[in-house]
This record gives C-alpha cells, sequence and structure tokens, in this order.
C-alpha cells in the first residue's frame, strides 16, 4: 500500500489544509515513509494481543451530574473572528 | 419486474434520544432547552484548547439504564471515538462518539401490531454521543448564526435491526421507545422541540427475495404520524420509480411535512469520511458488575408489565388498560387515586373519559392537572355511594377543575353547595312522584295495561321536576310502588 499524491491532497482537504504542491509531494514521501515502518511492524505477530484503544487501563472517571455556572457570555464570544451581542457569525455555510 | 410483483418494505430506524440531566455530556454546564444563546457554554463546549471532556455519570447510567429496558448487552468495556468532520456548529472539529464498542448491543424490543400480534425488533445497539450547537441560516442575509448552547448536550443513539417490514411498524416501534424513555426518565420524549429525533433508512425488495435492495435514508422526522407518512411515501415513491423501469439510488432526503413529500437533501462534497479514531481525552468506560446491579433495580415496572398488572390485578379490559399505561404520568396518577382508597374500575372510568376529556379541551397535561388524587377519590367515593348522579359527577369535577388548583374543597362540600346531592328522603320524592303520576293518567293507564316501558317516562319526568337531584334507583321503586294505587 502506498500513498499518492490524490490521497495527500483528499486528506488535506478533510483537514481543511492548504498545501503547496511542493509541500504535497514531500508529505508523499513522508507518510510513505510511515507506512514503510508500519509494514516492517506488521511482521510481529499480534494475533493474540488485543488493540490497545487507550494508554491508560484504569478507565475513565466519571463527573457528578451537576451545573457549574457558564463562562460568562461576553467572555464566551470574546475570542471570535465575529460574533453579534447574542451569536458567533461565520460565512454563510449553505447546507 | 412487473405491476404485479409484491414487494417487501425493509425499514431501519435511527433513534436519537437528548438526556434529561442537569448537565451537558462532558462539561459541567447546564444542559437547560430554551435559554438566551451562547450562555450555556464552557471553553469546552467552545472548543478552545487546553480544556479535557470528563463523562457525566447520568450519560453512563442512562445509557446502560436504557439498555437493559430493551434487552440489549452491556459491555462492561466501551470506549469513545471521534467524528471528525468540520461544521461551523460543531466547534473542536470532531463529535464525540461511539464507533467500534457502542455500550449496549444486540437487544430487542417487543412492538404490538394492528392485529393484537407482537412483533420482536431488534437493536443493533445504542451509543453515547453528544449533540452539536445550531446553526441559524435565515436571520442575516450574509451570515450563518452559531448558537452553541445545545453544542455537547448528552444523546443516546438507538439503531434498529432492518426488522420493520411497514410504515405502521415504524410508528408502532418509535411509539414505544417514546414510551420507554419516557417511563425511564432518560429523555422527555418530545419529538416536535426536537428531543426525540427519527431517521429511517427504507428500501424495498421483490418478495422472497434475501438480499437487500439500494437504500434511501428519510430525515426530519419529527412526530409519530410524519414517521409513517413519510415512509408510505418514499415506499411508494422506490415502487413506482421500479416499475417504470428506474433504479433507487442511496441518497438522503428530507421529509417535507407541508408538502407531503421527500425531497432531496444538497450533498455535502466529501460524503461521510469521518476518520473514527479511539477518542485520546477519555479512557475506556467501565461498567461494573455492581454499577450495572445498581441500575438495573433503579428500572421502574415498564409499561408492557405495567398493562399486564391492571388486567390482572385491577380486572380493566385491554383497552382501559393499555390507555393508562400509555404514558407513565398517567398510570401514576391512576394509582395515586388508588392510593387515596378509590376502586381501580371506577377511577380508570374517571380518568379515561372525563379527565382526559378535561386534559383535551384544556390542552393540558396530566401532571399539571388542578385537582389532586385526594379529592377526586372523594368525588368517586360520592358517586359509588349513590349520592351523585353520574352527570353530577361529570359537573362536579368541572367545577373542582375551574376552581384551580389551590382550591380545597372536597367534592361532598362542592355537590352540597351546587346543590347536586341526590335526595333519596321520600318526604321529599313522595309529592313530586305523585304529581307526576296524576299528571300523566294517559300514560299510567298504558304502564298499568303492560306498557312498562314507559317507566323511563316517569322517571325522566320526576328527575327533571327535582332538578336532577334525585336518586333514580329511589325513583324508580316509587314508581313502581304507588302506580298500582293508580288501578
Amino acid at each position: 500500500m502506498s500513498v499518492t499524491i490524490d490521497d495527500v491532497k483528499y486528506m488535506a482537504n478533510l483537514a481543511r489544509l492548504q498545501l503547496s504542491e511542493d509541500e504535497a509531494a514531500s508529505l508523499v514521501r513522508d507518510m510513505n515513509d510511515i507506512l514503510g515502518y508500519m509494514e516492517l511492524l506488521e511482521q510481529v505477530d499480534t494475533s493474540d494481543i488485543p488493540p490497545l484503544e487507550h494508554v491508560s487501563d484504569t478507565g475513565a472517571g466519571f463527573r457528578p451530574d451537576k451545573a457549574h455556572p457558564p463562562l460568562d457570555h461576553e467572555e464566551a464570544l470574546k475570542n471570535a473572528p465575529d460574533a453579534d451581542s447574542d451569536y458567533f457569525r461565520v460565512p454563510r455555510v449553505i447546507d | 419486474m412487473s405491476v404485479d410483483t409484491q414487494f417487501e418494505t425493509v425499514i431501519g430506524l435511527e433513534v436519537h434520544a437528548q438526556l434529561l440531566t442537569e448537565s451537558k455530556a462532558f462539561a459541567p454546564v447546564s444542559n437547560r432547552f430554551g435559554s438566551a444563546p451562547n450562555t450555556n457554554v464552557t471553553p469546552l463546549c467552545l472548543g478552545h484548547p487546553g480544556t479535557l471532556p470528563v463523562p457525566n455519570e447520568n450519560l453512563i447510567r442512562y445509557a446502560v439504564k436504557l439498555g437493559l429496558a430493551t434487552n440489549c448487552k452491556i459491555r462492561p468495556k466501551s470506549i469513545f471515538a471521534r467524528k471528525n468532520y468540520f461544521y461551523p456548529d460543531m466547534p473542536k472539529g470532531y463529535q464525540i462518539s461511539q464507533f467500534e464498542t457502542p455500550i449496549c448491543y444486540e437487544g430487542h424490543m417487543d412492538i404490538g401490531l394492528e392485529d393484537g400480534s407482537t412483533k420482536r425488533i431488534g437493536i443493533t445497539r445504542i451509543h453515547m454521543e453528544e449533540d452539536a450547537g445550531k446553526s441559524i441560516h435565515d436571520q442575516d442575509p450574509h451570515n450563518t448564526l452559531i448558537d452553541l448552547n445545545r453544542a455537547g448536550t448528552p444523546l443516546l443513539e438507538i439503531v434498529s435491526e432492518p426488522d420493520i417490514r411497514s410504515p405502521q411498524e415504524a410508528g408502532a416501534y418509535m411509539r414505544k421507545i417514546w414510551q420507554i424513555v419516557r417511563y425511564l426518565g432518560v429523555c422527555d420524549g418530545n419529538m416536535e422541540e426536537g428531543s426525540l429525533r427519527c431517521d429511517a433508512n427504507v428500501s424495498i425488495r421483490p418478495a422472497g427475495q434475501k438480499e437487500f435492495n439500494i437504500r434511501t435514508e428519510i430525515k426530519n422526522l419529527n412526530s409519530f404520524r410524519n414517521v409513517e407518512r413519510a415512509l408510505t411515501y418514499e415506499v411508494e415513491r422506490q415502487k413506482e420509480l421500479v416499475l417504470s423501469g428506474g433504479s433507487v439510488i442511496q441518497q438522503t432526503l428530507l421529509w417535507d411535512p407541508n408538502e407531503m413529500r421527500t425531497r432531496q437533501m444538497r450533498s455535502k462534497e466529501e460524503a461521510h469520511d469521518y476518520r473514527y479514531f479511539p477518542e485520546p481525552d477519555i479512557p475506556p468506560v467501565l461498567v461494573t458488575d455492581e454499577m450495572l446491579e445498581e441500575i438495573r433495580l433503579e428500572i421502574p415496572e415498564l409499561p408492557e408489565a405495567r398493562r399486564l398488572r391492571y388486567i390482572s390485578q385491577f380486572g380493566l379490559t385491554d383497552y382501559d388498560a393499555s390507555v393508562l399505561t400509555e404514558d407513565r404520568p398517567l398510570a401514576d396518577f391512576f394509582e395515586s387515586i388508588l392510593e387515596q382508597g378509590a376502586s381501580a374500575k371506577p377511577a380508570a372510568n374517571l380518568i379515561i373519559t372525563e379527565i382526559r376529556r378535561v386534559l383535551n379541551e384544556k390542552g393540558m397535561a396530566i401532571t399539571t392537572f388542578p385537582v389532586g388524587p385526594e379529592r377526586l377519590a372523594g368525588l368517586l367515593a360520592l358517586r359509588g355511594e349513590d349520592k351523585i348522579s353520574s352527570s353530577a359527577m361529570q359537573t362536579l369535577l368541572d367545577a373542582m377543575v375551574d376552581a384551580g388548583p389551590d382550591s380545597a374543597a372536597s367534592a361532598g362540600e362542592l355537590a352540597q353547595e351546587m346543590n347536586l346531592l341526590q335526595v333519596s328522603d321520600t318526604g321529599f320524592l313522595d309529592p313530586i312522584v305523585e304529581e307526576v303520576l296524576r299528571n300523566n293518567p294517559e300514560e299510567v293507564k298504558r304502564y298499568l295495561g303492560g306498557k312498562h316501558g314507559l317507566i323511563g317516562f316517569f322517571i325522566g319526568q320526576i328527575m327533571k321536576k327535582s332538578q336532577g337531584k334525585a336518586n333514580p334507583g329511589m325513583v324508580r321503586e316509587l314508581v313502581q310502588k304507588k302506580i298500582t294505587e293508580f288501578k
């Protein structure tokens, strides 16, 4: 399995990254190197080993179902590139 | 394929239930509906860096509760996953959901069909996830406005097996889910406000074929009626398409309840490449045996069991038991009247005919019914002791409702005040009976000649003269006794 320039462009688009042709070409090399290493790892027999889903095996701590005070409304909108007094404002999204 | 081809409908439903928790799924902030925009938010809901999600214990507990109530297996260890996509109402760039290891799986529910039989519908999985915020497209001509109050609201997604074979079965399945989530108290079941939402996958195949054909997905089914209508429309559309030589293409459709038809949603460019991976910020969710037992004990008697108990314990008809147990608050209300000493059958009748009439007329929920169980039991006792007529009971109930929740007047006091107590006193009734008999010599003659059906006529006249206060049983006896004196 190897990564093509089209794969990189497709993934870049999904991740909303804008890449120059040079950057895309260098990522093709990097990703193929990574896949090459994975192929090396694949020589190890892991059929008896369950997949590692998380580094911690202790289990999630749960939070009591209590509401604390929210972030202040002005604070919440403060860092947005655009907002009115109620809402975040973003370029029109057509569904 | 010819016009005579018999088609079989194949439907699977995906239901989203918004949970009735105090706080959001992963952030300790209010989960209330209807607050001012962007006020129930934390840095986590806004997708700020450096924040960490911590699961709400009730997200886990409610999921397990619903899983147990729908006969699911519960995974002792399940993990959250990230579902990646960019949309402004999901500022993190991913939705925390579950993918390969849903917390509940392989369950089932039995639904009642119209012919009285039941059918088992498999439940593939129930998983936990968070909701997105709300995008508003129609308030500003150049921008989309974003409210993140709903971002992070806890949801359960309940996925059925493609076991449903008709729009009616789909409706029955949906009602059953509604009933169960309300009985468990995990979701308010309000489809119009979107706290219970349904998407349907539907395809058709020639009867006898084993493989499934291409399906379409219908979104925006915001009422039981729309579930049935949209599916009926879509099944017909697919049949006509196939019979005219076309083929169904996989697409997402939106039900338009005003136009009564489905239409295609504009498809997003890279459809469904969500690149799920395990959520690194949340360790695995462990459900211990102790937790499981604790939650099992919290599950109330479910509608089916309650309906059967009403039939066996109280001798109610299947119909009455079904009506009373359809929604938990109504069944609870019924039982609270019984706790005040009322007998089951009259109490059931009072609720089913009179109280439901009032609820309908006033657009009221049983939870806000202004007359409490104690006073209703008093009303039933008056009727049981034959102190008031059945029409007086109706009048009294209306008066008690109109007096509102602050009124403490008992049914007996009101009956006295409104002059509705039946009179069994012969000193009062004798003269009226005699007068009526005297004034209707023709009818008396015919009665004595064998026309005994005329008794109703006399009783009617006497009831009228007594302004409805006479006890009809008593009147009947008096008429039968006194009329012989006219021989």
